[in-house]
């Protein structure tokens, strides 16, 4: 279903999203802020989304796109409830006035 | 020929998207503040993942898999700007001062300023210049950075 040069372009584009994801991670353990850290962790999760994208096209099975589904929904989740947690400091119980 | 253009147009959109993924992770990577960081990760990670998404879609055909492809291609354009907006409002009510142009503290300093021990030669991260020509008149045990006390 892939041909040989689909399947080295992606071989290719899976190596490289793999070293940005690495490349990202300085920025989660360097930077200087909290919400540095959040935004390096949130490019990391979309990076991963399209490194299982390829890995379904890679092996032909749909299986992963389930799987890229699923991280997507946590990814965006945790950086909202991390997000609220800076402003606030408590994620589920109403801020006390 | 139409599985050539098919194959053509799925190795462009992946190419793309490799390409916007390099501009994101470098613009995280080498912008000044918290606010233009996230403003690169929400837009190019967002037109990143969605052109190799739109690349796969090509490739796998029409079966129901690629129905699933587009419909998290959508929820990524919808969720991938409202994280990156809720980060850069909790900063904003954190106090997280943005860089401007005007701003020529280094990378070195704004890390030192963020981790509220200041570099000894930067008089102050506040206000550069008339603070920096009060520093010297001051007393040493009146230097607290952003309070500004006036020795008169």
């Amino acid at each position: 279903m892939v041909d040989a040069t689909t399947a080295t372009v992606i071989d290719a584009a899976l190596i490289l999203v793999a070293a940005l994801c690495l490349l990202c991670g300085y920025r989660v353990i360097r930077g200087p802020t909290v919400p540095d850290r959040v935004v390096g962790l949130d490019t990391i999760a979309t990076n991963v989304i399209a490194i299982a994208m390829l890995v379904a096209l890679k092996t032909d099975r749909g299986l992963f796109v389930t799987v890229s589904i699923v991280l997507a929904i946590i990814g965006f989740l945790s950086t909202v409830t991390v997000a609220k947690y800076i402003t606030e400091g408590d994620i589920i119980t109403r801020r006390q006035r | 020929m139409i599985e050539s253009v098919r194959t053509g147009g799925a190795i462009l959109f992946v190419a793309l998207g490799l390409f916007f993924t390099f501009v994101s992770a470098v613009g995280v990577l080498r912008l000044p503040d918290i606010y233009s960081r996230s403003h690169t990760a929400s837009q190019a990670d967002t037109l990143g993942a969605g052109f190799t998404l739109a690349g796969v879609a090509l490739v796998l055909g029409v079966t129901p898999v690629t129905i699933k492809t587009v419909l998290l291609l959508f929820f990524i354009f919808v969720t991938n700007p409202t994280a990156a907006h809720a980060v850069a409002r909790a900063a904003h009510e954190e106090g997280i001062e943005p860089w401007t142009t005007d701003d020529d503290r280094t990378d070195r300093d704004l890390f030192a300023a963020a981790k509220g021990t200041a570099a000894v030669e930067t008089a102050d991260p506040g206000e550069p210049g008339p603070a920096g020509a009060e520093a010297e008149d001051v007393t040493p045990e009146e230097t607290e950075p952003g309070d500004g006390g006036e020795p008169a």
